[in-house]
């Protein structure tokens, strides 16, 4: 019987202990493994909901990256007329704004964690990074979708006989990937945490994921914008999501280059991001809910 | 083991638990006390909005914009106790529950389980309505921190003790609210917690549920030996499940014991003046009317707390017009001790509806007819409130309060019976 405890030695052997302050830093792995089933059923929730009553259902998967590279191709390519090399625009637009999708879908989607969750986590405890964590791993099925469509493009446009190779590289593709859901999974639980106070935050975030695209190299080399406006190059430069959005380019078609220094620093910044994400994470996630 | 007999086998205990929220808006002026909180911790020195705070009195408007919901909370329960935490709304039952299942931490103290502590969820959260009641199950028990595996093994138990088989396999958006927290606590219920805390959940339901409910309590805890914490209103449900109790009262513990003793302490806790009276400064009103005194009379003139069922009650109160400018009316709300809402009344024709008060003090009595209320004790609250537009000015609770007597008389509904008689209201009806 698991609850005839022996009574001599429980004197001080307590399960666990309710404190008012947290520890510096803590992310309790074991905790979020004991919870492992409650983060494949929030993914399962996330991927069976999202599109109960709607009509075209997962087809909306593929509208948006499908229309938004069609219109990244006319304006940027045949009307303001930057150059994609030999690969055909439209590849070259769908392949930055599948992954940067992925991003946004991240950023977007674990930056409201808590105001969302507000009426479950004032009632019930589980590790919260469970939910940031699920909507990342949702995204990803997401963003398996969208990256096929991409894949039968790229197979039509080399049926069609266009210029493209393959590049070995394309096998750490995953890691990129997983990368960007880390770089946003640190800043969505970052935001999220200072939503909880000061809601600014979340007006900030709508538009500055905009412009932050245009600073991402999404629709341009990376190149371009060093050649054209050398003065701002560096807003691109400091951009980690730029060397993500370049090198997922360039393994994915082989155009491009790949900056060693830049990965490195990608590495890094998505590292710190991260860890302080989950510090700042930590600290809220014990009282937000008396703020929020 | 002769130890065992003698040491107590506590689960959980409270040591000195004490929240402290913050009144008002969250916005402006937040930001100045966050980095002057952060240049005192920086300084190694104490929180500065930790010293001030007041006492949790909704009653009383306070001086600082920092409440203690929670002051100084020290109590132990023993393995397989149901304990029942009761008090007055406000009086920090809630918080104290926030603070236990780990949803909000406390700003000073800390708690010590040998167990896992769940909670039984408020009707519906946590559920997704376009899921079905099965994969609900599976999504609430594992929000309770339940694994897929254990949720499996006790699925059909659960479905059974829910009485939805029927509707298992629909969205839950379908259901009724009623079955929506049949299936809530049937989760929680087979959900294996050490502790487990039930809020108020038994309100909802029919009353078949929560015999089935209150049952399958009381089976968790005598049976299988886990513990529960039970806050309700409900006192009748309190003494039915419960073992031992904490009374808390303005974010304090006024009483610990055997449930019985906490009831009564309870119920006696009530409003048991008949005459209130304030000062000026500290008058609860609004900007052009104070309340200066309130005083339940009997029939004979007297100030007093005893009626007799039969006889009339009169609470007189007197108040103070600042401005000869205001159309207002008068309000009461009566309360029971098991926190029942018995009625509410406007004075709707009241002459202040059209032509303004003259400065000064003023009486206004209401009368409320004896053989009407049923015995027991009383509480009331007054308010003034404008019509066209709907506002109230103000709403004092909990100002004085009654006790009703029912004696054995021919006069009386009871007649010569002595026992225990149900229900609120106790008019004498004809039968024909």
């Amino acid at each position: 019987m698991k609850n005839k405890m022996n009574n001599n030695n429980v004197s001080n052997d307590w399960l666990f202990e309710i404190t008012p302050k947290n520890k510096f830093f803590s992310l309790n792995l074991k905790e979020v493994w004991q919870y492992r089933d409650l983060l494949f059923l929030f993914v399962k929730r996330d991927v069976i909901t999202v599109y109960k009553q709607t009509v075209l259902g997962p087809l909306w998967y593929l509208i948006q990256p499908l229309f938004t590279s069609i219109t990244f191709t006319i304006i940027f390519n045949n009307v303001a007329g930057i150059s994609t090399g030999s690969i055909p625009p439209f590849l070259f637009n769908l392949a930055g704004i599948t992954v940067w999708n992925y991003f946004t879908a991240c950023l977007n989607g674990t930056s409201d964690t808590f105001k969302a969750n507000a009426a479950i986590f004032g009632k019930v405890y589980f590790p919260r990074i469970i939910t940031p964590l699920s909507v990342v791993i949702s995204n990803l099925i997401k963003f398996g979708i969208q990256f096929l469509i991409f894949v039968a493009f790229y197979i039509f446009y080399y049926l069609q006989g266009a210029n493209l190779t393959l590049n070995l590289s394309v096998l750490f593709f995953p890691v990129l990937i997983a990368v960007m859901g880390i770089l946003g999974l640190g800043l969505g639980m970052l935001i999220s945490s200072m939503v909880t106070k000061y809601r600014d935050f979340s007006n900030l975030l709508t538009f500055g994921i905009q412009l932050l695209m245009y600073l991402s190299a999404v629709m341009y080399p990376m190149e371009l914008i060093k050649d054209k406006l050398p003065k701002f190059g560096w807003l691109v430069e400091y951009n980690p999501l730029a060397y993500i959005i370049q090198t997922s380019r360039y393994m994915l078609l082989n155009i491009g280059e790949i900056s060693v220094l830049g990965l490195i620093y990608t590495f890094a910044f998505t590292i710190a991001i991260f860890l302080i994400g989950v510090l700042i994470f930590n600290k809220t996630e014990k009282s937000f809910i008396d703020t929020v | 083991m002769i130890n065992s007999k003698l040491k107590k086998d506590i689960i959980l205990k409270a040591e000195n638990i004490s929240k402290q929220y913050r009144l008002g808006q969250v916005g402006t002026g937040t930001i100045a006390h966050d980095l002057n909180r952060w240049w005192h911790h920086v300084r190694g020195k104490e929180n500065p909005y930790l010293k001030i705070g007041d006492v949790n009195d909704r009653s009383t408007k306070g001086n600082s914009d920092y409440v203690w919901a929670l002051q100084d909370i020290n109590f132990e329960v023993e393995r397989g106790e149901v304990l029942g935490i009761i008090g007055k709304n406000g009086a920090g039952k809630s918080t104290l529950l926030k603070i236990l299942s780990k949803v909000t931490a406390p700003t000073s103290g800390s708690i010590k389980s040998r167990g896992r502590i769940a909670s039984l969820l408020e009707v519906g959260t946590g559920f997704n309505g376009e899921m079905t009641g099965r994969e609900n199950i599976y999504l609430n028990g594992a929000i309770l921190g339940m694994t897929k595996k254990e949720i499996t093994s006790k699925l059909d138990e659960i479905i059974e003790f829910s009485g939805c088989e029927r509707y298992v396999d629909t969205p839950v958006k379908r259901y009724s609210s009623g079955m929506t927290v049949r299936l809530a606590f049937a989760v929680a219920a087979f959900l294996e917690p050490e502790i487990l805390i039930v809020d108020e959940v038994l309100a909802v339901g029919d009353a078949e549920f929560q015999k089935k409910a209150i049952g399958k309590m009381q089976d968790i805890a005598k049976g299988e030996g886990r513990t529960v914490l039970f806050v309700s209103h409900n006192m009748a449900a309190v003494k039915s499940l419960c073992t031992k109790g904490v009374v808390l009262e303005h974010g304090k513990v006024v009483f610990e014991g055997g449930i019985d003793d906490c009831i009564d302490e309870y119920l006696k806790n009530g409003n048991n003046i008949a005459h209130k009276k304030w000062n000026i400064n500290e008058s609860p009103g609004s900007d052009f009317i104070k309340l200066l005194e309130v005083k339940v009379i009997d029939v004979d003139n007297r100030v007093t707390f005893n009626h007799l069922i039969i006889n009339d009650i009169r609470i007189e109160f007197t108040y103070e017009i600042l401005r000869d400018d205001e159309l207002f009316t008068h309000g009461l709300n009566l309360y029971n001790l098991q926190g029942i809402h018995i009625l509410s009344s406007h004075d709707k024709d009241s002459q202040t509806l059209t032509r303004p008060l003259e400065k000064g003090i003023h009486k206004k009595t209401i009368i409320l007819p004896g053989k009407n209320l049923a015995e027991g004790g009383y509480t009331c609250s007054f308010a003034i409130m404008r019509y066209n537009p709907f506002l109230i000015e103000f709403h004092e609770t909990d100002i004085v309060g009654f006790n009703i007597i029912e004696i054995k008389s021919d006069k009386t509904m009871r007649g010569d019976y002595a026992g225990k008689f149900p229900g609120v209201i106790r008019q004498i009806l004809n039968w024909e």
